[in-house]
């Protein structure tokens, strides 16, 4: 049986990036991973995420936040773009990149997206975080295109990016 | 490279049904993941995990949740793994629900891992959850099983087989 868990498209980062995009996504897979790891290069930033280019309000997410000294919840709705990761920061210890998983399923069924992700930033300090996300892409259309950006900051060189499909038959 | 993330089976929901099963599961892999999207007929709705058909009180769950304005973490034993009571099923927007069962052909007591996914813009929540089925029987069935009502025509579920080598 023909492995299916396929690598489509990668990107090292040689310097750094305001976003980093995947384009022409094929729609021949079930489900697709993202997996990144990343740090920038200002204090607190948020990794964004937008689909298809869709810029209207229509994403949306329930977050569980973990920081080292407390656990939270909290909800956005009817955003323009999709928070993936908050708070990735320059200051947490040299040489440490945040790791993050983001999976869509589904993603070319003529239905809403939810989206699941968990970003970590541990960094051997007080300060630190653990993001799950339960994200909300409401758009029916079929997914082609994921930009990963930064608000007002880069991400750095060596940070790395794998897009995977997943079939499931 | 060895082939070791590989569909075993899957079904996309031509009618609403109680649950969704897969049954007769080799013991060729190292691990199982199920990934389930979908809606339910009724609006906030929730399956159990069973495995084997056993609907004895051999399953445990920790779990922590996010509701959009708390958090909280609950533990529960029961008949089936209860990996969600925030995080439920829409009759409209679909949620994505993983559950990984580690060395499930293996003969100690079954740990898993469940992800549940469920914003719904303005409400919904996530979930994970740590799962135990005590028993030191091998999986060969795994089943989805709705607490009360069904899943919506259209809910697809897939479940992987992962191989250590």
């Amino acid at each position: 049986m023909a492995n299916t868990y396929t690598l489509i498209s990668s990107n090292v980062l040689s310097s750094s990036a305001a976003s980093v995009t995947f384009s022409a996504i094929p729609a021949t897979y079930t489900d697709l991973v993202l997996r990144i790891t990343s740090r920038e290069t200002v204090t607190q930033n948020s990794i964004i995420l937008a689909l298809n280019g869709d810029s209207a309000t229509n994403y949306s997410r329930t977050i569980l936040l973990g920081t080292g000294s407390a656990a939270v919840s909290a909800r956005e709705s009817s955003q323009t773009s999709l928070i993936a990761l908050y708070d990735e920061d320059a200051s947490f210890t040299a040489n440490t990149f945040n790791s993050m998983e983001i999976y869509i399923p589904s993603y070319t069924a003529s239905q809403n997206k939810p989206i699941g992700i968990i970003g970590v930033s541990e960094n051997n300090a007080t300060l630190a975080r653990m993001c799950d996300t339960a994200g909300l892409w409401r758009n029916t259309a079929s997914l082609n295109q994921i930009v990963l950006s930064k608000t007002g900051s880069n991400f750095v060189s060596g940070s790395s990016f794998y897009l995977y499909g997943i079939k499931s038959s | 490279m060895a082939t070791t993330y590989e569909p075993i089976a899957t079904t996309t929901l031509g009618t609403a049904a109680a649950s969704i099963t897969f049954s007769s599961i080799a013991a060729t892999y190292t691990d199982l993941r199920l990934v389930i999207v979908g809606t339910g007929t009724t609006n906030n709705t929730y399956p159990l995990f069973r495995f084997n058909s056993d609907s004895s009180s051999l399953y445990s769950t920790t779990r922590l949740s996010g509701n959009g304005t708390s958090a909280s973490s609950v533990n529960n034993a029961g008949t089936g793994l209860l990996v969600t009571i925030n995080a439920l099923l829409s009759d409209t927007i679909p949620s994505m629900w993983t559950l990984d069962v580690f060395s499930y052909a293996g003969s100690t007591h079954k740990s898993s891992l469940a992800t549940v996914s469920a914003d719904r813009n303005g409400s919904g929540a996530i979930e994970r959850a740590v799962g135990l089925y005590r028993s030191t029987s091998a999986i060969t069935t795994v089943a989805a099983v709705m607490a009360s009502s069904t899943f919506a025509t259209g809910t697809t579920a897939t479940l992987y087989g992962i191989l250590k080598a």
